[in-house]
């Protein structure tokens, strides 16, 4: 199974909910940080790091001397990545998006596939069970690729959990796309609301069952609550703001550690999406 | 002509509450909201748009069914599994690449540019702001980052306005990308968490690599003091002004939920005052 934890907003308790989970399911879980940006879960469950590679996606390098400057490589490519400048032809890796068209066209055989360095994905394990990161390289423009290679990392047989990027465009979209559950948290603040809409909308367009979370839900209104009766989303879980809870997230601790009761409530949320996920299963 | 751009890396820290915060004091300002992905900006500053323009962002492949004779060729050459055994384009992992455009034996592909979302220009009660919308599931939010800010720039000259304020998106990839280059500063607005220090850190490296100057402030300092003495010496140590701290108050919500900005909702005060202290900081180091 794979549960992808999802928000819109940034700052809503993604990691706080995907870290707390598992660790509260105990041996046999996954975990998957796709927020490959900004990783943060291994600040909080200190993984023990087994394995570190780098990654690399595939960008053109041109054989000077067998490139005839027939431009065809140049006219395919939609991302600008090759310019022939008179007698010379020049290459921008940085803009490349991998789609291979340039090899595919060349006539003479001249390009070959060398590495642009995506990042760092460094898998490990922790008290809950596996662990795997993507810490993307700091300039690097496009995490979707790295993402995937976080995801190919999924293990079948477990319990996968996913910490996805905020936002609503590709990234996320990577990160939730053939998810078995997308867990959203919220926050119920206008701006959580306001990006709780976009999150949900594009959980819909993949067409993936889903449910809410409402973090720090003693701090704002009650919109989300009737946004949620209203578009039928489950409320799974609320956990109201607590500056306990506040201080020793900011410590890098877990909620249930500190406070064990907790556990039970994450075990008990992690059973209600088996239910609505295998609901879901049955319907299709 | 000044751009201050308002970044965190971590999400939640507060850059939206801030940049409005800082735009109801600013004089002689365009506002642009450049986190197109979850904009929010506008939640506060209740913008009346006056121009609201359709941005098309890229191309995605289409199967013309009828000349299609199911050769394969394209499900070959696509790399992103974007088409179905049944030459069906999947338009969420449709890259826009346009390989199998071109190499379709058949000619059988066309290649629509496609809307990926809209932007607009706007009056607000503080000045004119440009902000937008990308499509759900969208990409190339990167380039329409840099077509607000073009915009932003260009009514600031237009209107001889002495400086943009720009909210940035989270993170450090695509977007915050096209948040960075040619700023004049940024101001980094972490908390004093775990994650909060290790994200900020990220971007700084981002920064220095793009050579845009930075500002730290701390948001939530009291939830960690120690924490935020930390953030502070980390700052003076890379030689970055500190700007100031802002303590956890439940205020910066309430306003939220009135639709007004933390100065508006309390003139007076500590807190606000705190806040102004930032600005003129701001404005001394910008």
């Amino acid at each position: 199974m794979i549960i992808s934890v999802a928000s819109g907003k940034g700052g809503t308790g993604k990691t706080t909910v995907a870290t707390n989970m598992a660790v509260s399911l105990g041996a046999g879980v996954q975990l998957l940080d796709c927020d490959v940006e900004e990783p943060n879960a291994h600040l909080f469950v200190s993984p023990v790091i087994e394995q570190s590679e780098t990654v690399f996606t595939a960008v053109p390098e041109i054989d000077k001397d067998k490139c005839t400057l027939c431009r065809k490589c140049s006219d395919i490519c939609r991302f600008n990545v090759i310019a022939i400048a008179g007698k010379t032809i020049l290459t921008f890796p940085e803009l490349c998006h991998s789609c291979g068209g340039c090899i595919a066209v060349c006539p003479e055989g001249a390009i070959t596939e060398v590495g642009r360095e995506l990042g760092l994905l460094e898998q490990g394990v922790f008290d809950a069970g596996d662990f795997v990161h993507g810490r993307m390289r700091i300039g690097e423009a496009m995490s979707p690729p790295l993402i995937k290679k976080v995801r190919e990392r999924i293990k079948p047989g477990k319990i996968n959990i996913i910490d996805a990027p905020p936002g609503t465009s590709c990234p996320v979209i990577t990160a939730m796309k053939d998810t078995d559950f997308v867990l959203m948290v919220t926050e119920p603040t206008p701006f959580g609301l306001h990006d709780l809409k976009l999150a949900v909308e594009a959980v819909k367009l993949l067409g993936i069952p889903h449910g809410l979370v409402i973090n720090r839900s003693d701090m704002g209104n009650d919109d989300v609550w009737q946004y949620a009766r209203t578009e039928n989303l489950p409320i799974l879980m609320e956990i109201p703001f607590d500056r306990a809870i506040a201080e020793a997230y900011s410590r890098g601790h877990l909620m249930v550690e500190l406070m064990p009761e907790w556990k039970g409530k994450f075990q008990e949320l992690f059973s209600r999406i088996e239910k609505l996920s295998k609901a879901w299963e049955n319907r299709n | 002509m000044k751009e201050l751009v308002i970044l965190s890396g971590k999400g939640g820290t507060g850059k939206t509450s801030l940049t409005a915060a800082f735009a109801s004091i600013a004089e002689s300002r365009v506002l642009c909201d450049a986190d197109v992905d979850a904009a929010d900006l506008h939640l506060l500053m209740d913008p009346d748009v006056r121009e609201r323009t359709d941005f098309m962002g890229g191309n995605i492949a289409k199967i013309d069914a009828e000349k299609c004779t199911m050769c394969g060729q394209c499900i070959d050459l696509c790399r992103f599994d974007a088409i179905s055994d049944d030459f069906v384009v999947d338009k969420i992992n449709c890259e826009g690449c346009g390989v199998c455009v071109d190499l379709c034996p058949e000619q059988a592909i066309d290649f629509p540019v496609v809307k990926c979302g809209e932007w607009y220009i706007s009056d607000t009660r503080f000045g004119a702001m440009v902000h937008a919308r990308l499509g759900i599931a969208e990409e190339n939010s990167g380039k329409l980052v840099t077509l607000v800010r073009q915009e932003a720039k260009k009514i600031a000259e237009k209107k001889q306005m002495e400086l943009i304020i720009t909210d940035g998106p989270p993170g450090v990839g695509c977007p915050v990308i096209a948040s960075v280059g040619g700023a004049t500063a940024l101001l980094v607005v972490t908390e004093p968490t775990v994650s909060g220090l290790h994200d900020m850190l990220r971007l700084l490296e981002l920064a220095a690599h793009f050579k845009v100057p930075c500002m730290v402030c701390v948001n939530k300092f009291d939830l960690n003091v120690e924490q935020t003495a930390a953030i502070e010496m980390l700052a003076a140590e890379k030689g970055l002004p500190f700007v100031g701290k802002i303590p956890f108050d439940p205020e910066f919500v309430k306003s939220m939920v009135l639709g007004k900005t933390i100065l508006e909702y309390r003139q007076e005060g500590e807190l606000s005052s705190t806040v102004k202290k930032i600005w003129e900081r701001i404005r001394e180091n910008l």
